[in-house]
């Protein structure tokens, strides 16, 4: 049986991993409130821009985009979104997997596809796996903005419009509720299924509708995935404040468990000495 | 006197919500007034600043990258930044033109010009709607 120093100093450890723990849950608590804020003040913008690209694509046929068409697929491009850290429970693993797992479905060799990651945790894998990395960023803020990640999404979007590959597959942790989060894949490019979120009007279009379509696309395709950079970023928090709460729940379990093994050690020390001193006094008698 | 509602949105949400009785913006053809009961039109937005006329004051934003969709008791701009005169870090704005006029002089590559080129517009419009001489 330990010692009663020895579990003393257990306690003292757990308790302050614990302390850690708890203010980490607690900062991760407040900046999701932020992150779902951020997520909440992209939706109109979202909603506007997605309204007027579906009322071009419905209003006239015959304004088409190189955006739009499908073309033979020689090389795909997955967009990874991860964290920079651990301590997130299973936010990087889930998502990391998913992407392993289709990529295995999908493909035979290494050249047929890259890997565009945001986050270093992705970065990471995909690389020590042997994958191209065609682009990548990290140390993104806790709450990033639109200027943050524009470098990669003009990137992401610059490389399809001049055929690096041939279409663009995104995966990011959707946020359903603080302590669910679900792996999302979406297909940015191309744009294929634009569908209008209320009713649609018709407009004019100055100078045309094709050079509004050459506008408004890229940053149709950026905005998505801005959009899920923002989604991403509230699961990360709501993973590390799940994750966080959850060690600190076994900590103090580990506590109870622990102050009990000393009390009882206490116990049987004293419950020794006592049987000592009995003993010492009848061998006197 | 009729007014129109104009909404300035940007991805990292929303800069300008108010009744205004004219727009004025610069379109890729063109400087472009809007008035209330304008037929619905789409077009896009160049760097500049758009002017928004209320009865007896003007007020200006500063708007890179984006479009304007117009509907008749409605004008929504969509950018990807925007800045309201008040907003304005113009200390930054000073310092990006400064960074792309010395990149301009050094005349590299025919991307890293463009950039530039782009970075000086966009930090002259901060500038000239911070002192408000549009």
């Amino acid at each position: 049986m330990a010692s009663l120093r020895d579990i003393k100093n257990r306690i003292t450890s757990t308790k302050k991993t614990s302390q850690i723990t708890r203010a980490m849950q607690m900062v991760s608590a407040s900046k999701l409130n932020r992150a779902e804020m951020n997520a909440k003040a992209f939706v109109p913008y979202m909603a506007k821009i997605q309204d007027v690209v579906a009322s071009i694509a419905a209003g006239s046929n015959d304004a088409s985009h190189p955006m739009m068409t499908t073309r033979p697929v020689k090389k795909t491009a997955y967009l990874v979104i991860t964290s920079d850290r651990g301590l997130v429970g299973g936010y990087n693993s889930n998502i990391l997997r998913t992407v392993s797992n289709k990529i295995r479905e999908r493909h035979t060799s290494n050249d047929e596809f890259v890997i565009l990651s945001i986050g270093r945790k992705g970065r990471d894998f995909f690389a020590k796996q042997g994958m191209t990395i065609l682009e990548s960023a990290i140390a993104l803020p806790d709450h990033p903005s639109f200027a943050d990640i524009k470098e990669i999404t003009r990137k992401a979007v610059g490389m399809f419009s001049e055929g690096a590959y041939d279409e663009v597959y995104m995966y990011y942790n959707h946020f359903v509720s603080a302590i669910q989060q679900e792996v999302t894949e979406t297909k940015v490019l191309p744009l294929t299924d634009i569908k209008p979120t209320g009713a649609t009007s018709s407009y004019e279009f100055d100078p045309s509708a094709e050079a509004i379509l050459e506008v408004l696309l890229p940053q149709y395709a950026e905005s998505l995935i801005f959009g899920a950079v923002l989604d991403g970023k509230a699961s990360e928090h709501a993973a590390s404040m799940t994750a966080m709460k959850s060690a600190t729940d076994n900590a103090s379990e580990l506590i109870d468990g622990l102050t009990l093994s000393y009390n009882r050690a206490r116990q049987a020390a004293i419950t020794q000495e006592i049987t000592e001193i009995v003993g010492g006094a009848a061998a006197l008698e | 006197m009729k007014t129109i509602t104009v909404n300035i949105v940007t991805p990292d949400g929303p800069v300008y919500d108010s009744e205004v009785s004219m727009v004025i913006a610069v379109t890729a053809s063109g400087e472009m007034g809007v008035l209330p009961g304008h037929i619905p039109t789409v077009a896009p937005l160049g760097i500049g600043a758009v002017r928004l006329k209320k009865e007896n004051s003007t007020e200006l934003v500063a708007v890179s990258g984006g479009f304007l969709e117009i509907r008749p008791e409605k004008v929504t701009i969509l950018a990807q930044s925007a800045e309201r005169a008040t907003d304005i870090d113009v200390a930054r704005a000073q310092e990006s033109a400064k960074r792309a006029e010395a990149l301009l002089q050094a005349k590299k590559d025919e991307v890293d010009f463009k950039r530039a080129e782009l970075a000086l517009k966009r930090a002259m419009n901060r500038i000239n709607v911070y002192e408000g001489n549009v």
